[in-house]
């Protein structure tokens, strides 16, 4: 346990790490194992609207709110009101950060048909002007966006070049952690070839589009003296800023509970070694079609509410009404947790949002609605909106995102091709508790069936129970130990017989009597099992 | 890019037009101290005494530097007459100091 923490704490494992400038960026600071490095620049380039700006902005306004250090922003592009325009449905407020004297905007205007040129210059005015801001604000950090601009002000290129290399060693003596943007040039990285003069850091950012979805991405191309994540990783820009999505990352240091609560079906809480499931752990259910998914999860968010506690249900096929509805025909009244304020659906199509709007609106109504438990309903569904990868990714992220609040998260799963059989074994790996669901055609019957494929940190059955939708919910019927799953009216028949064997005992809580012949496809669900 | 020195009298400030001149440095810098040396040369030359230079050390005054967007330095700015215009550079160039500036050249 000791050198585990050991390893973590210790970034590149050296005597002398280098230090870092945390960037307070969701997921930056994983991938770069702890932040930009302090007191040098950092190259971020990418094409136009790749985010190069708002990461930049992120930089300085978590700098200030959560590291204490003060910035600079001098905008090359950008006047100063349409930063603060711009960033505003972000939630900062940069034009009180620089009323607080925390932050400098400074845009600088280049008009180049103005600017005549005869014998040689510097750039030192614009040295002043950043180090006058420097100055005034005591700031640690600088973005500087986009400075290539310059290139297209000045026709001397020599100069400029030679002036831009010594900017970049100016910034180091004065020992900010500073962020340089360019924009992709064809061929290169930066469009007149800054990164020669930039060399500690650079992080490339992209924004493609596949499949009629965009998705932007992030690569830490170059950290000198640093270990560093090298894939790419998906960002999205969500409500709250900059959100990068590290594959592996996160979750693995989250506080674990051992307090258990129902599923809502009896002999399902008994298959999962008698106490429910764990709080704080993903279950997954999958199965074909038609299976029950959808009712485990509405009779899981039913338990919730009953208890107290608030339930978020993402639905991706079904609308609001219709799952009222439907879950009412197996005695399920989630109209009542829905009035009383416990209960919250979110229904909508995947196809409507890309991957990132959909991770990031999940979220923000996770952050805001604080529910104990969260049903997405199906996550197979997503895949309509992504590349399977890219689903498994946001998966990923959205596990850690609930397992970190402790929010007991259930994902339902149509189990059908072979994209998404590799979707799920990625996930696979995320996923607590995993409940199969399945039919069973039998004595010209087609029944349903539940097994406990995995559940960690619980002793769970190794059974197979016939599940059954019953008027009062979901109910799984009792095993029999014949070696195989009976399930419909050849159960009945068996546990006919054993009755007659066992002499008709009163009070056999097993006994087969609550099912009868006659359920029909319209009751709720139940899970048939013995002891 | 060498621009053609003005000889069209249309281009040029007429002869009785006052000029303020305005050049910003920082510190005693060869740059600036050539520039101001360049600078007073050329307006002896050609304005007479129709002309006054203003000299901004934006090493005393940095916010000046913000306020009237400079980035290089030496930068000349003509204020008068309108329009403003920019010439960058230690002004060892004369002729591209006359045509950016508009002087009219006595000698022609």
């Amino acid at each position: 346990m000791e050198n585990i923490t050991t390893q973590k704490v210790r970034p590149s494992g050296g005597l002398n790490p280098l230090p870092k400038a945390p960037t307070g960026i969701h997921g930056l600071d994983e991938v770069t194992e702890g932040g930009l490095p302090r007191g040098r620049p950092t190259l971020i380039c990418g094409p136009a609207g790749c985010g190069k700006t708002l990461l930049g902005i992120e930089f300085l306004v978590r700098g200030i709110t959560e590291c204490g250090e003060n910035g600079v922003f001098l905008a090359f592009e950008e006047t100063r009101e349409d930063l603060i325009a711009n960033v505003a449905s972000l939630g900062f407020d940069l034009a009180q950060l620089e009323a607080e004297g925390k932050l400098a905007l400074d845009h600088v205007n280049i008009e180049p048909s103005q600017i005549e040129q005869s014998g040689s210059w510097d750039l030192e005015g614009l040295f002043i002007r950043l180090g006058a801001s420097i100055d005034a604000v005591g700031a640690d950090r600088v973005v500087i966006d986009t400075i290539e601009n310059l290139f297209g002000a000045f026709s001397d290129t020599a100069t400029l070049r030679a002036e831009l290399r010594r900017l970049f060693r100016w910034l180091k003596d004065r020992g900010v952690t500073a962020i340089i943007t360019g924009e992709r040039g064809e061929g290169s990285l930066t469009r007149y070839g800054i990164e020669e003069y930039v060399s500690d850091c650079v992080i490339v950012l992209d924004h493609r589009v596949s499949e009629e979805t965009s998705t932007r991405r992030l690569r830490v191309l170059k950290y000198r003296g640093s270990l560093h994540g090298t894939n790419e990783y998906p960002f999205l820009i969500g409500k709250g800023g900059v959100s990068v999505v590290p594959i592996t990352s996160l979750g693995l240091e989250h506080d674990v509970s051992g307090e258990t609560f129902s599923m809502g079906v009896d002999r399902l809480d008994e298959m999962l070694g008698g106490q429910g499931v764990l709080r704080g752990s993903s279950i997954l259910v999958s199965g074909t079609a038609g299976t029950g998914k959808s009712t485990v999860a509405a009779q899981f968010c039913d338990a919730a509410c009953r208890r107290g506690e608030r339930a978020l249900y993402f639905a991706f096929e079904e609308s609001e009404a219709q799952i009222v509805r439907n879950m009412g025909s197996v005695g399920m009244d989630l109209g009542q947790w829905v009035r009383q304020g416990l209960l919250q659906f979110k229904c909508v199509r995947p196809s409507l949002l890309g991957l990132e709007a959909h991770l990031s609106s999940m979220q923000d109504l996770v952050a805001e609605f604080e529910p104990s438990v969260v049903v997405i309903d199906p996550i197979s569904d997503l895949l309509t909106a992504g590349a399977s990868r890219d689903v498994s990714a946001m998966l990923t992220r959205q596990v850690d995102f609930l397992k970190v609040r402790g929010i007991t998260a259930l994902f339902t799963s149509l189990d059908q091709d072979l994209q998404l059989e590799q979707a799920n074994h990625q996930i696979a790996a995320l996923i607590d508790v995993w409940l199969l669901l399945n039919t069973h055609e039998f004595n010209e019957e087609r029944n349903r069936s539940l097994s406990v494929l995995k559940a960690r940190g619980m002793a769970h059955s190794n059974q197979i129970r016939e599940f059954l939708l019953t008027e009062r919910g979901i109910v799984l019927a009792g095993a029999h130990g014949r070696g195989e799953v009976l399930t419909g009216s050849a159960r009945l028949e068996q546990e006919a017989s054993q009755r007659s064997e066992s002499d008709r005992e009163p009070g056999d809580p097993d006994g087969g009597d609550e099912f009868s012949l006659n359920v029909a496809p319209s009751d709720g669900v139940a899970v048939a099992g013995t002891r | 890019m060498t621009p053609e020195i003005a000889t069209d009298a249309s281009e040029a400030i007429p002869e009785e037009t006052f000029c303020h001149l305005r050049l910003y440095v920082a510190g005693q810098s060869p740059k600036s101290l050539k520039a101001l040396t360049n600078l007073k040369r050329l307006c002896e030359e050609h304005l007479e005494s129709r002309y006054q230079i203003e000299v901004i050390d934006l090493a005393d005054d940095p916010k000046l530097a913000t306020e009237d967007e400079i980035i290089a330095i030496p930068t000349l700015v003509r204020k008068l007459p309108e329009p403003t215009r920019r010439i960058i550079g230690d002004l060892s160039d004369a002729e591209r100091v006359i045509v950016g500036l508009e002087l009219l050249r006595r000698d022609d």
